[in-house]
């Protein structure tokens, strides 16, 4: 059975600015803040609903930062699954278009 | 410390303009008695060039972009420069009067994810506001708007400009907000006209007013720590600085002219001429500003309320110095707490003496800001 894939996609609702490499994250639906660490900023900068979730994982955080790619992956999961909570990444198993993030 | 206010702390210290606001007309279709804007239009900035102008506060790392006027909905492309500001991701807040907002305007601006829509109620009674705004039903199209944006589930804070002509109506508009399930501030600014004329300032509330305005538990939280004498500042807060004008925060003109407040009218550059970063990051008036720090206050920095006062610098310009005291603000603090203010002792006052009348925000306290 082939693997499904995960795609992750910013959503249109929310602000978002880069200060001094973290992430300013605000959903307009709600003003619920947050900033982002390095590692999160990387994924949320790839988050382009055209990259598989693993594929950023693997480009993105294991090609740059030192971890262990399994916890990578689990802990992306973990990450994209908080924001799309919130509202801030949509996520879908089908390619999504996205907003760019500055 | 808030993760909100961490990150205004950290852009401050960085010097990093994470707050801007930009008026985009000056034009009006209301005459506010109070209002010290010239509604002319001396050559408003293009949609193009406004739209560059995003570009660049985005690339600057702007992150809280406030659209105002005037009455922003003059413009007719207004919705396009909205389009651009969040296809550029800012966090968006608008201030208008709402009187142009309908149910179409209202639904667009909820699919273009706007944060919040200040808007200016000044009574709740129609003979007081349209009186104050000299347009006929003037608060009732005001209100029906409001219920348009609320259908939509948009943010709404209600702005209350206190004056002697609605003084006693801030309890009616309080009691509206909460009908419209709206926000509501108090937002008694009463500003000298752009041309330098004052005649504007004999609306503002008086002293003894103040007082009453302070001592209002439903205008004012946490009233025992607000209005509790001053404490001596401290080395560390003479080191401090004033508010974040010039720092992390700035103001930019329908002309391209931009300011480190808008309450603060030092020309630092037009961005006609120049790049937004270059004005941010050299313009002489810009560091300047930049420079002083509570050490540096000709009179408050022997002042007992240098760490609780809202002391604002622009006001202090328009009195003749940005090192110099505020009196407007001097009244506030006196009347907060009883307690005279350095400036107040040395020309002899036991009570304060208004020169250039009330122009900030009274409901405020603005802390020093201390680097890391």
């Amino acid at each position: 059975m082939p693997e499904t894939c995960t795609y992750i996609a910013r959503s249109s609702a929310i602000a978002a600015r880069a200060l001094a490499g973290e992430m300013m994250v605000m959903n307009s639906a709600d003003s619920t803040f947050f900033t982002l660490n390095e590692v999160a900023t990387a994924i949320f900068q790839a988050a382009d609903g055209r990259t598989p979730l693993r594929e950023i994982v693997r480009d993105r955080i294991c090609g740059q930062f030192d971890v262990d790619p399994n916890e990578a992956q689990a802990d992306a999961e973990q990450f994209v699954a908080a924001l799309s909570s919130h509202g801030i990444l949509k996520v879908s198993n089908q390619p999504l278009s996205s907003e760019p993030a500055r | 410390m808030s993760l909100m206010t961490e990150v205004g702390q950290k852009a401050f210290n960085l010097g990093v303009p994470i707050a801007v606001h930009m008026d985009v007309t000056y034009r009006c279709n209301e005459r506010c008695v109070h209002c010290y804007l010239d509604h002319d239009d001396h050559g408003e900035m293009t949609t193009d060039e406004i739209k560059g102008v995003l570009d660049q506060l985005a690339e600057a790392g702007v992150f809280f972009l406030t659209f105002s006027g005037g009455e922003v909905f003059m413009r007719r492309d207004f919705f396009e420069l909205v389009e651009h500001a969040r296809s550029l991701m800012f966090n968006v807040k608008i201030k208008t009067n709402a009187v142009m907002i309908h149910e179409e305007e209202a639904r667009r601006i909820r699919e273009l994810g706007v944060d919040t829509i200040q808007i200016s109620v000044y009574s709740h009674r129609p003979e007081v506001h349209d009186a104050i705004t000299k347009l006929p039903h003037s608060l009732e199209r005001t209100v029906r708007s409001i219920r348009f944006l609320r259908e939509q589930g948009l943010r709404v804070t209600i702005a209350n400009v206190l004056m002697t002509a609605n003084y006693s109506d801030h309890a009616g508009v309080q009691q509206l907000a909460a009908e419209l399930d709206a926000q509501y501030t108090l937002d008694p600014t009463i500003t000298p006209m752009m041309d330098g004329d004052t005649s504007v300032l004999a609306l503002r509330i008086p002293g003894e007013e103040l007082k009453q305005v302070f001592s209002n538990p439903a205008l004012v939280e946490n009233q025992e720590e607000f209005c509790a004498p001053p404490k001596a500042p401290s080395e560390e807060d003479l080191e401090g600085y004033s508010c974040s004008a010039g720092h992390s925060f700035c103001y930019i003109s329908p002309y391209g002219d931009v300011f480190p407040c808008v309450q603060f009218p030092l020309p630092t550059g037009n961005l006609r001429q120049q790049k937004f970063l270059d004005i941010w990051n050299f313009s002489p008036q810009m560091q300047e500003v930049r420079s002083i720090q509570a050490k540096h206050l000709t009179v408050c920095s022997s002042c007992s309320h240098l760490t609780s006062c809202s002391r604002c610098p622009g006001l202090a310009y328009v009195e003749g110095n940005m090192r110099g005291p505020s009196t407007a603000d001097c009244e506030k603090s006196f009347y907060r707490t009883g307690v005279p203010t350095a400036n107040m002792l040395r020309l002899g006052l036991s009570k304060p003496q208004s020169t250039t009348g009330d122009t900030a925000h009274l409901i405020q306290i603005r802390p020093i800001a201390v680097p890391a």
